[in-house]
C-alpha cells in the first residue's frame, strides 16, 4: 500500500479520530517515559546537566528522516504528498526565539507541558493556561503582527535544496553531526556539577 | 518495599536513544498514515479559537486570524491534532502509572519558592504560545517534524528554539541550577 493512506483515500476520514487518538498515546508514552514531563530534566539541555532532550530530539527526527527517504526510495510511500512546512523567514526566527525565551523560563514546550499535566505537574498545568493566553493575545493583536506574520515567505522549501544538496548526502551529514553531538555532550555533561532533581 | 526503592523507580527513564528511535518510528507511522507529522500547539490554538467563537461568534468570524481556522472546521484534520492531544495525555500519564510518577506537585530548583516557579511557568507558557503562532507551529509539530521532512522551516525552528533557549539561558540560570 502507496502511502500516506489517508491522503490516498485507503484508510477512510471516518477512522481519522480513532488513529489520532493512537498516534497520540504511542507519542504521550514515549516522551513521558524518556523523562519529558519533567521540568528540570528539560531545562538540563541548556545547561549542561541532563542532554537527554539532545539526544532524544536528534535520534528520533533522524529515525523519522531516514525513514522517509527510505520508504520514497522503496515506493512505499509517495513523498510528494508529505507535508513540507512552509518558510516565512522573519515570522519563524522571531518566533523562535520567543519560543526560547518561553522554553527557559517555563521549563517545557506544549507537548511536554501536556506530558507535565498527564501525570500531575502543577507548574506544567500553569504552563498550559499561560499558553492558552498567550494565543490569545496573539489572536487578538493579530492586526498589528500580520505584516511580520506574512513577511519573506519563501513556500515550503526544503533545507537540502538550499543547500544545494540531495537529500541523501543531507541526512548524512546531518548524521555525522548528530554523532558528534551525542558524543561532545557526554564530555561536557560528566564535566558540569551534577544537579539533583 | 523500603521508600527510597519506590523514589528509585519513579526516577528510571527509557534509555535516550530507544526513546528517541521509538519517538522517531512514531513520527514516521503519523506521515505513512496521515501525510504530515505531530503536533500540540494546534490543539491549544483550537481550543482558544473555539472558545472565543464560543463567547462571540461575530468576533471570531470578522478576526482574520481566526476565521483562518473556523471557515473549514468542518475539515477533520482540525480535530485531528485535539485528539492527537488527547491521546497525548491518555499516554503520558500510562507511562506516569507505570513508573509510579503520578503525583500532584510543583516541580521547583530548592533555591526558588514554588510560587516563583507557578509564576515562571506562566511566563513560560505565554512567550510559548505567542511564539508558537508566529512561528507557525512549537517543537513538535514545526522543529521535530519539519526537520523529518527536511522542511527549512524545521531546522529555522531548531535552531532558534533551542537557540534561544542557550542564549537566554545565563539571565534564568537561578530558577534552574
Amino acid at each position: 500500500m502507496t502511502g500516506p493512506l489517508i491522503p490516498m483515500g485507503i484508510i477512510g476520514q471516518g477512522w481519522d479520530l480513532v488513529i489520532a487518538l493512537l498516534i497520540g498515546m504511542a507519542f504521550g508514552y514515549v516522551l513521558e517515559s524518556a523523562g519529558f514531563s519533567s521540568s528540570r530534566k528539560l531545562a538540563g539541555v541548556f545547561y549542561g546537566y541532563d542532554f537527554t532532550v539532545l539526544r532524544v530530539f536528534f535520534t528520533a527526527a533522524i529515525t523519522a528522516m531516514v525513514g522517509l527517504l527510505y520508504f520514497g526510495y522503496m515506493g512505499w510511500i509517495d513523498l510528494s504528498m508529505i507535508y513540507v512546512n512552509p518558510t516565512f523567514l522573519i515570522a519563524a526566527i522571531v518566533g523562535g526565539l520567543i519560543m526560547g525565551l518561553g522554553f527557559i523560563a517555563g521549563g517545557y514546550c506544549p507537548g511536554t507541558s501536556m506530558c507535565g499535566v498527564a501525570i500531575g505537574k502543577i507548574d506544567a498545568m500553569v504552563f498550559t493556561g499561560g499558553m492558552f493566553v498567550g494565543i490569545l493575545i496573539f489572536s487578538e493583536a493579530f492586526p498589528l503582527i500580520q505584516g511580520i506574520y506574512e513577511s519573506h515567505s519563501l513556500g515550503p522549501v526544503k533545507v537540502n535544496e538550499v543547500l544545494g544538496l540531495s537529500t541523501g548526502t543531507f541526512a548524512l551529514l546531518l548524521i555525522i553531526v548528530a554523532l558528534l553531538a551525542f558524543i561532545i555532550t557526554r564530555i561536557v555533561e560528566n564535566k558540569v556539577k551534577k544537579v539533583e532533581y | 518495599m523500603t521508600n527510597s526503592n519506590i523514589i528509585d523507580r519513579s526516577k528510571r527513564y527509557t534509555n535516550p536513544y530507544l526513546s528517541g528511535f521509538l519517538l522517531g518510528m512514531v513520527l514516521l507511522a503519523t506521515f505513512y498514515i496521515t501525510g504530515r507529522g505531530l503536533g500540540a500547539s494546534g490543539a491549544i490554538k483550537s481550543t482558544v479559537v473555539a472558545t472565543v467563537a464560543t463567547v462571540s461568534e461575530s468576533h471570531a468570524a470578522g478576526s482574520d486570524y481566526y476565521s483562518k481556522f473556523i471557515s473549514d472546521d468542518n475539515h477533520p484534520m482540525n480535530n485531528w491534532l485535539v485528539f492527537q492531544v488527547i491521546g497525548v495525555l491518555a499516554g503520558a500519564f500510562l507511562s506516569g502509572a507505570l513508573a509510579g510518577r503520578l503525583k500532584l506537585k510543583v516541580e521547583h530548583s530548592p533555591k526558588i519558592s514554588s510560587r516563583t516557579r507557578l509564576i515562571m511557568a506562566g511566563i513560560g507558557g505565554l512567550l510559548f504560545g505567542i511564539g508558537s503562532q508566529l512561528g507557525r507551529g512549537c517543537t513538535s509539530g514545526t522543529a521535530l517534524s519539519g526537520m523529518a521532512s527536511m522542511a527549512l522551516a524545521g531546522f529555522i525552528a531548531l535552531l532558534t528554539i533551542f537557540g534561544g533557549g542557550y542564549l537566554f539561558a545565563y539571565f534564568f540560570r537561578k530558577f534552574w541550577i
